[in-house]
């Protein structure tokens, strides 16, 4: 689209821009308006946001449809959950090791963990493609959660409650606006780190395999290679988002990797707009808005959300960062 | 753009809960309207309602403003709802949930919070031992005494082979040690099932042949229709009694498992038919208000508002200073519908025991009626791990 | 020994059950590549409307009567509606759109019905228990749904391979631009096969709801159990759904009943059944996984 490429870039800017503007302002304005409960509401949507954004990589950029999301960001959760645990309890964690309440160790350590096992399922499931590919990432999640339920040792079904939140550095993150301002700086991290990527030779590739792998494995290109590395990272990130959602509710439940917390995952990508990285910020933020608004307006607010949801399908089909910004994505 | 669609979210939140000045005091209930179990939220809603509307919108003299809003069943969203009323709407009173991994994610954070919530359902043994707080009241039971009661008939009916069943989570196991509290004769057989299961066919084969007198189970909601409508089809109601707690047996389950669980004999803090004035008059208007007989959960959401109505008219509405309501609720001066009601130290209820068996009426329709109290005055087995 | 061999029975029973949901799924699939999420929902639709009827009329065949038709009219309207837009697109948009439909039916049965569950009592003459193995009563009604779902099999059978329609279906599955070229009507073709495959949830529904809990959100309980049969079988292949689903029948009713006394053997009792039970929870998702590992369109690829 040559002609005018330049207004739309302009758009996009402007939008991005207040939309930055808007979540860096957020907590001083909503104290001003006496509004405190917006500034955990919306560390809340950053995090769903960062865990939207990291399946976008996948979906959007990868071309590989996971329904199984939701074990990452549940594993992560854990991986925070298990070394607060046992430092409340002051019981030694696994090989030896203490629990810690040290964000800076347990927070890195959530995000291994995820990898890690996103590594291995993404070894294993990418061997299959298509349906095929959504129903065995389903398997691996739901597999995780019936093991989490029943992990007596750590609540079961019934979840870990963590006393409060972890320490980090010289931060009080128990102050909801320092927590939303961590929270905003991940997703900020991420999406750069994320940005980057798909702009660099190696999202090239990813993005050419989802268009045609069997011309890009006749380029030289080892694509199952590049698909894993590219389902690691987004483990990695849903890992993050699992570490601060703990963190948040100060709670982790066997519920969080549950496939239908996946779907509510791939929703929030869908309906901002996969393959734009920011849509899902979007997406994440209206998805949750809508929850809040509809379910305080009536309790059958499923009746509505499910028709709303079929409409974006049938005639957004760019989603919302597509209809604010007028672009297609890539 | 961004900032229009959230301001414009925002301000509609912001109309709808803050449009009242703050004269009415303020219920935060979380509660569990959706999915499979959503009848259980909407049965302590409607209790909770009903006692409202008697007092013409006033508990105990009281106005008051109640804000319900469904947690889905999900621990995350509890927490999320709890966090905007104590925030957004400063309520000091929270009551509703249902579910025990619910409670256990949003009650810890709320009661150090200086919110004193009562709890109309879920009571898991970590909130009444040493979890338990000086804010958190239960006014239900704890999750164990159901299953106590039906263990104790077992046991004084003289069952001596009995096999036991729970789903494979941590309420069930809960239930299957209160099981083991008042029984304590030989066990045929001990099974978790998945949560959430719906065939039961290889379950029963293997209970068949294990040739247990008696069967106690825990199988809350859809599972226990499942099972228990199975159960009859495969003919064992009429060789091996079962028996359980309340919670497969309410009076909106039952319609739905009709004749096979009829004979069934299961235990209960209360039941529709106990005989006081209170309980008479409640049943009544229930029926009259909802068109249906009321459940253990109605009953328990009309008795915590009415415990919340006695401590508001003994402090005057005035919630500025919570350990004199805290104390005024602890004192539970008001008219339980199952008669006697105390705390005790632990803020759980003290309270009678009863089971009762499933009749068919001449009408037709299935329903509980009272056998026998089984236990007087019933304390919870982890009171003495509560340190308050 | 008899234990074992009913047990057998039991999960033979339990595939039938989940080869009835999954027929119709993989026929939607395999005809017109859709996934539909919200298969589980007519599921439902046939089980409340069945319910309702023959609470109203007594009569368990009545209330078959007017759920099968009810199942599969209330599938081609959706079909007509939302479907018949999202046959060229991928298949996330399916998921999403599909998604919302769960959420929009579960909610709309809540609305009508009410939140409590519905009462479906077991037709009177099969309400008996039949001796099939000496000294075990087998419940009369499990042994019908066995002999409903090899029906549907043979009649599914006899369709593909016997009759007109089936073959142009299976044409259409083939190749749609030769069919339309042909002067076949394919979008009635579709919305027929749609209503066929929503028809089968719907009688499916129908089975489950005397001895299952029917209420909202039923639909969901089966509806993985479903997918995991459709992809082990292989997406689009009946035969495959077949096999895959006495499989998994096998697999999840024989895995409660062997792992905690397989795991007996090496640990501790109370341990072995704690884990034998998780286990037995995933063994189902481990089956899949390890199928699609080895094999990665399934045990019976369809080609095309």
């Amino acid at each position: 689209m040559p002609f005018d490429a330049s207004r739309f870039r302009t758009r996009t800017g402007v939008l991005l821009i207040t939309g930055l503007l808007f979540l860096l302002l957020l907590p001083p304005v909503s104290s001003v308006m006496n509004e405190s409960y917006l500034v955990s509401f919306f560390s809340r949507i950053l995090i769903y946001a960062l865990a939207a954004v990291s399946l976008d990589l996948i979906i959007g950029y990868g071309g590989m449809v996971s329904l199984g999301h939701a074990a990452f960001f549940g594993i992560g959760a854990y991986g925070v959950g298990f070394l607060t645990f046992h430092f409340q309890e002051s019981t030694l964690f696994i090989f030896g090791f203490e629990g810690t309440d040290n964000a800076l160790i347990s927070w890195p350590f959530a995000i291994v963990f995820s990898a890690a096992l996103a590594a291995i399922i993404g070894a294993l499931s990418l061997r299959t493609s298509g349906i095929y590919f959504i129903m065995i990432t389903l398997a691996f999640s739901q597999m995780f959660y019936y093991l989490f339920v029943s992990l007596e040792a750590y609540g079961g079904d019934d979840g870990l409650s963590l006393w409060s939140r972890n320490r980090l550095g010289p931060l009080d993150i128990s102050n909801d606006t320092v927590f939303y301002y961590v929270c905003l700086v991940s997703l900020l991290v991420f999406l750069f780190i994320s940005w980057r990527l798909v702009h660099s030779r190696f999202g090239r590739v990813v993005r050419g395999t989802r268009e045609n792998e069997l011309r890009m494995q006749t380029l030289g290109y080892a694509t199952y290679r590049y698909k894993l590395v590219c389902f690691t990272i987004a483990g990695a990130g849903a890992g993050l988002a699992g570490a601060l959602l703990a963190n948040q509710n100060e709670f982790v439940s066997p519920g969080l990797m549950h496939w239908t917390h996946s779907g509510e995952i791939l929703v929030m990508v869908l309906l901002g707009g996969m393959g734009t990285l920011f849509g899902p910020v979007l997406g994440a933020m209206a998805f949750l808005l809508m929850e809040e608004v509809l379910a305080a307006w009536t309790e059958h607010w499923m009746v509505f959300l499910g028709p709303f949801l079929i409409i974006v399908v049938l005639f957004a089909k760019k989603g919302l960062y597509g209809l604010l910004t007028g672009e297609r994505h890539e | 753009m961004k900032k229009k669609i959230a301001g414009i979210a925002g301000g509609f939140l912001l109309a709808l809960c803050g449009a009242v000045s703050a004269e009415p005091v303020k219920i935060g209930m979380v509660t569990t309207l959706s999915t499979k179990a959503g009848y259980l939220g909407e049965d302590i809603r409607d209790g909770f309602k009903l006692a409202i509307e008697q007092g013409a919108g006033k508990l105990g003299g009281v106005p008051v403003e109640l804000m319900v809003d469904d947690d889905g069943r999900k621990p995350g969203k509890g927490k999320q709802i709890a966090d905007r009323y104590m925030k957004r709407d400063k309520v000091k009173i929270m009551t509703g949930i249902v579910f025990s991994n619910v409670a256990m994610a949003v009650v810890p954070k709320v009661v150090r919070s200086d919110v004193v919530y009562i709890s109309p359902n879920a009571g898991p043994s970590a909130l009444a031992g040493k979890g338990c707080h000086e804010n958190y009241f239960n006014v239900a039971w704890q999750n164990d005494n159901l299953s106590e009661a039906a263990a104790k008939h077992v046991a004084e009916n003289g069952f001596k082979n009995v096999y036991m069943l729970a789903p494979n989570y941590p309420a069930g196991k809960d239930a299957i040690s209160g099981f083991k509290r008042f029984y304590k004769g030989k066990i045929a057989g001990e099974v978790y099932t998945k949560l959430g299961q719906s065939d039961y066919a290889g379950e029963l084969a293997v209970l068949r042949a294990a040739k247990p007198d008696a069967v106690l189970f825990f199988l809350p909601g859809g599972m226990g229709i499942n099972f228990i409508k199975q159960y009859a089809q495969a003919g064992l109601n009429t060789q091996i009694p079962l028996f359980g707690p309340a919670f497969s047996f309410d009076e909106r389950l039952l319609k739905a498992v009709g004749d096979a669980a009829v004979g069934v004999v299961n235990g209960s803090q209360w039941t529709h038919d106990l005989d006081n004035d209170a309980n008479k008059a409640f049943v009544a208007s229930f029926k009259k208000a909802y068109g249906r007989t009321p459940t253990l959960y109605a009953s328990q959401g009309f008795d915590a508002a009415n415990l919340i109505g006695s401590a508001l008219k003994a402090v005057n509405g005035d919630l500025s200073d919570l350990a004199a309501f805290r104390n005024a609720v602890r004192k539970a001066e008001f008219d339980s519908v199952r008669g006697a009601f105390k705390f005790g130290h632990n803020q759980h209820p003290v309270q009678d025991l009863y089971v009762r068996e499933v009749v068919k009426t001449a009408d037709g329709k299935t329903t509980n009626r009272t056998l026998n109290k089984v236990s007087e005055n019933h304390v919870d087995a982890y009171a003495s791990q509560c340190k308050m | 020994m008899l234990l074992f061999i009913e047990q057998i029975l039991n999960g033979l029973q339990l595939g039938i059950m989940l080869f009835l949901m999954s027929a119709g799924l993989t026929l939607i699939f395999g005809i017109m590549r859709i996934i539909n999420l919200a298969h589980g929902s007519f599921y439902m639709i046939g089980a409340y409307v069945a319910a309702t009827v023959a609470s109203y009329t007594g009569s368990f065949l009545l209330g078959l009567l007017a759920a099968l038709p009810a199942a599969a009219l209330s599938g081609m309207l959706v079909e007509l509606i939302v479907f018949r837009k999202l046959y060229n697109r991928d298949h996330l948009d399916q998921v999403l759109a599909t998604f919302g439909l769960i959420l929009f039916f579960n909610e709309l049965t809540r609305i009508i019905w009410g939140r409590q569950p519905l009462f479906m009592d077991v037709p009177s003459w099969l309400s008996h228990t039949v001796e099939l193995i000496p000294g075990i009563p087998y419940p009369s009604y499990r042994l019908a749904i066995i002999f409903v779902g090899i029906m549907v099999a043979l009649l599914l059978y006899l369709l593909f391979t016997r009759t007109r329609l089936g073959m142009q279906i299976r044409a259409g599955a083939a190749n749609r631009e030769m069919i339309a070229a042909l002067g076949v009507n394919i979008k009635l073709l579709n919305t027929l096969v749609f209503g066929l495959g929503t028809l089968l949830a719907g009688l499916a529904g129908i089975m489950a709801g005397p001895i299952l809990a029917v209420e909202a959100g039923m639909g969901e309980s089966i509806l993985i159990l479903t997918f995991v049969v459709i992809v082990i079988g292989g997406i689009g292949s009946i035969k495959g759904a077949m096999i895959a689903a006495i499989l998994v029948g096998l697999v999840d009713t024989l895995g409660g009943f062997l792992l905690p006394s397989l795991l007996r053997l090496f640990l501790p009792a109370a341990t072995a059944d704690g884990a034998g039970m998780s286990l037995a929870s995933m063994s189902v998702y481990i089956l899949m996984a390890v199928i699609l590992i080895w094999k990665p369109r399934g045990l019976f690829p369809v080609q095309g």
